[in-house]
């Protein structure tokens, strides 16, 4: 099918494949959320089954670095809908600016995920045939990022734990799996999702989208914001598991 | 009385989708969903072929109660990939790909797809996916069963599972895209006039499919995402030596692959609602129940997965309410059957391929729906689980229903899509062939089942060998049955004889437009002012129908049978 401007040849109007559009992107979402649906199922079932050990995983994560996260992602799903609101509004200049806002902010996620990927491997909390759940606490030398006093608390959970689960150290890498998994997924989702605004910046920067198209924009939004609400899913569910004293 | 034969004779259009373009890159690049649903047909064709290797080594082997020519281990790469290559590779996309990408945008008058790049995508996606399980298969195969089951899969087998399990992974994404495609084809491109309720069965079928693959392939992907990482990084869920669950696999997989059986049926259920009023000459009886019974049986599919699973030990109570959402499901499919039988009531019958393809899937849907209620019979089902019995069941199903079907609804549409019909007499011979062969395969898996025999196993005890004697002697009658329309429609493509713009008649808007169809499809948009399969109303047609809005019709579809 050939296009003719922006409308595409199967189209009758512009109306008509704008819609069309928007329910091919809501149909692609709910397919996500069937996707992300399955892991949360598994995460449910586990955390319930091996409470204390999801709760000893979890403690052992940044909050800091989770709540900065999940402050930068709220913040570009706010420079998205702004650019979407430019794109709408023929701002071609604030558009380009937004979606490099976006981006990033997306690349500061991706830093500090990084940091916390390499905190896990540093501590030797990656499932598998190194995976000690009380690695700090047995080789604190070893774990120069984590303070005393924090390794002193978490040596207390730690023995608490494993009084509470005497298979601790099997049901503290299912935690992990649950970790990767889905904060790995879930920045396989950020990284297509970066690579979509990039394409919007090029097209941009070329003066494409204007009041009458911005079909892409749009889309690109409603994907970039369904990928934010799955954070803030995954962050209490990871996080925030057993954080009151 | 017939109308074809005074007519004078159809000529084939000059201008058609096949001769728009030439060339490997016009048909590689190609958006049109028509040139599209052809590179399907290849592949799921080739797919199929495939997999029937594989169960004629499967039949052959189990001439003998020692086997035949294959080490047990031999066995279970067999049947895995034979499952494997027939699920995921030709019986899911098989009618919705082909036939539902070709006719859905001629049956709602659009000019393609809402999404004709994306339906593209979706070929090579299959393709792409396809390559990997190929791959796995040349590699030593895989041995898991088309299951998966965990830890098996994940941590004991010794074969190809993690190319097989991303290959499969990688398909999925192509059915999620063709269902989205349906999805919003059928709610944002109809043609004028064409109300939810004149969209001819066929159609409803696959928006009914289509929710399924939306809904139920998420799930699976992610299963075999969790499945193939735990066998790459050694993530734990279903590994019970890290305290994860295997059970928690299986409730995962049959939550997508026992509605994924219901996108293999609904899309054939819909090729059958096209077949009994073009060649029974009547409206379909109760038009809005069959629709209905197509979203019924997408939505309770949902709710009977654990079926699979009674011998898991799951609670009692869990599997006596699925063992009656089981039940359940039988009656949007019982009321599809009734409604169709009541159809042929007083019509004007002609026993044309297609139609002979219709009654196979009547009476064998029958035998394999029936069989399938004692199977969600919980005592039942405890004494025949994992027997021949459930193997016979679903291939009733997936073979008497979904290939039958498949087969009828190519010979219907291949004077559309090819403009030239195929040779009747060698397709009702054929059709024939299939019939008689396909009882003969699965017919006596039944009394198998019912003695005892387990699934899956590469020998069993010498009382059960007449029973599997007869069981591969079918098989060669079947594999006759599937080369023969191979062979023929092949050449009618080429040399059949020019079928014109509607040859049956048949009522629906794909009938409206030349025969191979224009690129565009229609060279002005339809308006509808017809119910679906309406013969009284439809002067066009060129049907002499008494009285108009008479009770019946006496012309016969076609020729003068």
């Amino acid at each position: 099918m050939h296009r003719t401007g922006a409308l595409f040849g199967q189209f009758k109007t512009l109306e008509q494949q704008k819609d069309t559009a928007t329910l091919g992107m809501w149909i692609f979402l709910v397919t996500e959320v069937m996707f992300f649906g399955g892991i949360m199922l598994a995460y449910t079932i586990n955390r319930h089954t091996y409470f204390h050990a999801f709760a000893m995983g979890s403690n052992t994560l940044s909050l800091p670095l989770g709540a900065t996260n999940t402050l930068v992602l709220l913040a570009s799903s706010f420079t998205m809908a702004m650019g979407v609101w430019s794109a709408q509004t023929s701002r071609k200049q604030l558009l380009s600016i937004f979606l490099m806002l976006t981006i990033i902010l997306g690349f500061v996620f991706f830093g500090i995920k990084y940091v916390e990927y390499a905190q896990k491997f540093h501590h030797h909390l990656v499932p598998g045939k190194n995976f000690d759940i009380g690695y700090c606490v047995h080789n604190p030398n070893m774990c120069p990022d984590v303070s005393a006093t924090e390794l002193q608390e978490e040596g207390e959970r730690l023995d608490a734990a494993e009084k509470a689960d005497p298979n601790l150290q099997a049901h503290a890498q299912l935690y992990f799996s649950a970790y990767f998994g889905m904060t790995g997924l879930h920045a396989l989702h950020m990284v297509i999702g970066a690579g979509l605004l990039f394409w919007l910046l090029k097209n941009s920067f070329s003066g494409q989208y204007n009041a009458e198209w911005n079909t892409p924009v749009d889309m690109v939004g409603l994907y970039w914001h369904f990928v934010d609400i799955v954070w803030i899913y995954l962050f209490p569910l990871l996080y925030l598991i057993d954080r009151h004293k | 009385m017939s109308m074809v034969s005074t007519a004078p004779a159809p000529k084939m259009p000059e201008k058609h989708y096949l001769n728009a373009t030439y060339g490997i890159r016009s048909w590689l690049l190609t958006t049109d969903h028509k040139r599209i649903a052809l590179l399907y047909l290849a592949s799921v064709t080739f797919f199929f072929f495939i997999g029937g290797f594989f169960a004629m080594m499967i039949r052959l082997h189990l001439l003998t109660p020692n086997g035949l020519m294959l080490t047990a281990d031999q066995y279970n790469r067999m049947f895995t990939m034979h499952g494997v290559t027939m699920i995921f590779f030709f019986l899911i996309p098989s009618i919705p790909a082909v036939l539902g990408n070709f006719f859905i945008p001629l049956m709602i008058g659009a000019k393609d797809l809402a999404f004709p790049r994306i339906n593209l995508l979706s070929w090579y996606i299959y393709i792409i996916g396809g390559m990997f399980t190929m791959w796995s298969m040349v590699n030593g195969g895989v041995d898991t069963g088309w299951t998966f089951y965990t830890p098996l899969s994940t941590v004991y087998s010794n074969s190809a599972v993690a190319p097989t399990v991303i290959g499969v992974f990688i398909t999925g994404f192509s059915s999620i895209l063709t269902g989205l495609n349906f999805l919003v084809t059928i709610h944002t491109m109809r043609a004028p006039g064409m109300t939810w309720f004149r969209l001819p069965l066929f159609v409803w079928a696959h928006y009914a499919t289509s929710i399924v693959m939306i809904l139920g392939t998420p799930v699976v992907a992610i299963t075999l995402a969790l499945a193939g990482m735990e066998r790459i990084f050694g993530l734990g869920f279903f590994n019970p030596a890290m305290g994860g669950d295997p059970i928690l696999f299986q409730h995962l997989f049959w939550f997508y692959s026992h509605p994924a059986v219901y996108i293999m049926i609904l899309p054939a259920m819909g090729v059958i609602s096209e077949l009994i009023p073009t060649f029974a000459r009547k409206k379909l009886f109760g038009y809005p129940f069959v629709a209905a019974a197509s979203l019924a049986i997408a939505v309770i599919g949902f709710l009977v997965w654990t079926h699979h699973m009674f011998v898991t030990g799951q609670s009692t109570y869990a599997a006596v309410a699925f063992s009656f959402l089981t039940f359940l499901v039988a009656v949007p499919s019982a009321v599809k059957v009734f409604n169709w039988t009541a159809t042929l009531f007083g019509g004007s019958i002609s026993f044309d391929t297609p139609m002979l393809y219709a009654f196979g899937f009547l009476g064998l849907f029958l035998v394999g729906g029936l069989t399938g209620l004692f199977l969600g019979c919980l005592g039942v089902d405890i004494n025949i689980h994992d027997t021949y019995f459930v193997v016979a069941h679903f291939h009733y199903i997936m073979v008497g229903g979904a290939v039958m079907g498949y087969l009828g609804g190519l010979h219907f549409w291949w004077p559309k899509m090819t403009g030239r019909m195929y040779p009747e007499w060698l397709a009702r011979i054929a059709a024939f062939t299939l019939f008689i062969g396909f009882n003969f395969t699965f017919f006596p898996q039944f009394i198998l089942g019912i003695m005892g025999m387990p699934r899956r196993y590469h020998v069993y005890p010498p009382e059960f060998q007449i029973y599997n004697v007869m069981s591969t002697a079918g098989a060669s009658i079947l594999a006759i049955g599937y080369l023969l329309p191979m062979i023929y429609l092949t050449w009618a493509a080429f040399y059949g004889e020019v079928a014109g713009e509607n040859p049956w008649p048949a009522t629906g808007l794909e009938w409206k437009t030349q025969s191979p169809p224009l690129t565009e499809n229609f060279e002005v948009t339809p308006v509808v002012t017809w119910e679906a399969y309406d013969f009284h109303n439809r002067p066009d047609l060129g049907l002499e129908v008494p009285g108009g809005h008479g009770p019946r019709i006496v012309a016969p579809a076609h020729g003068d049978d």
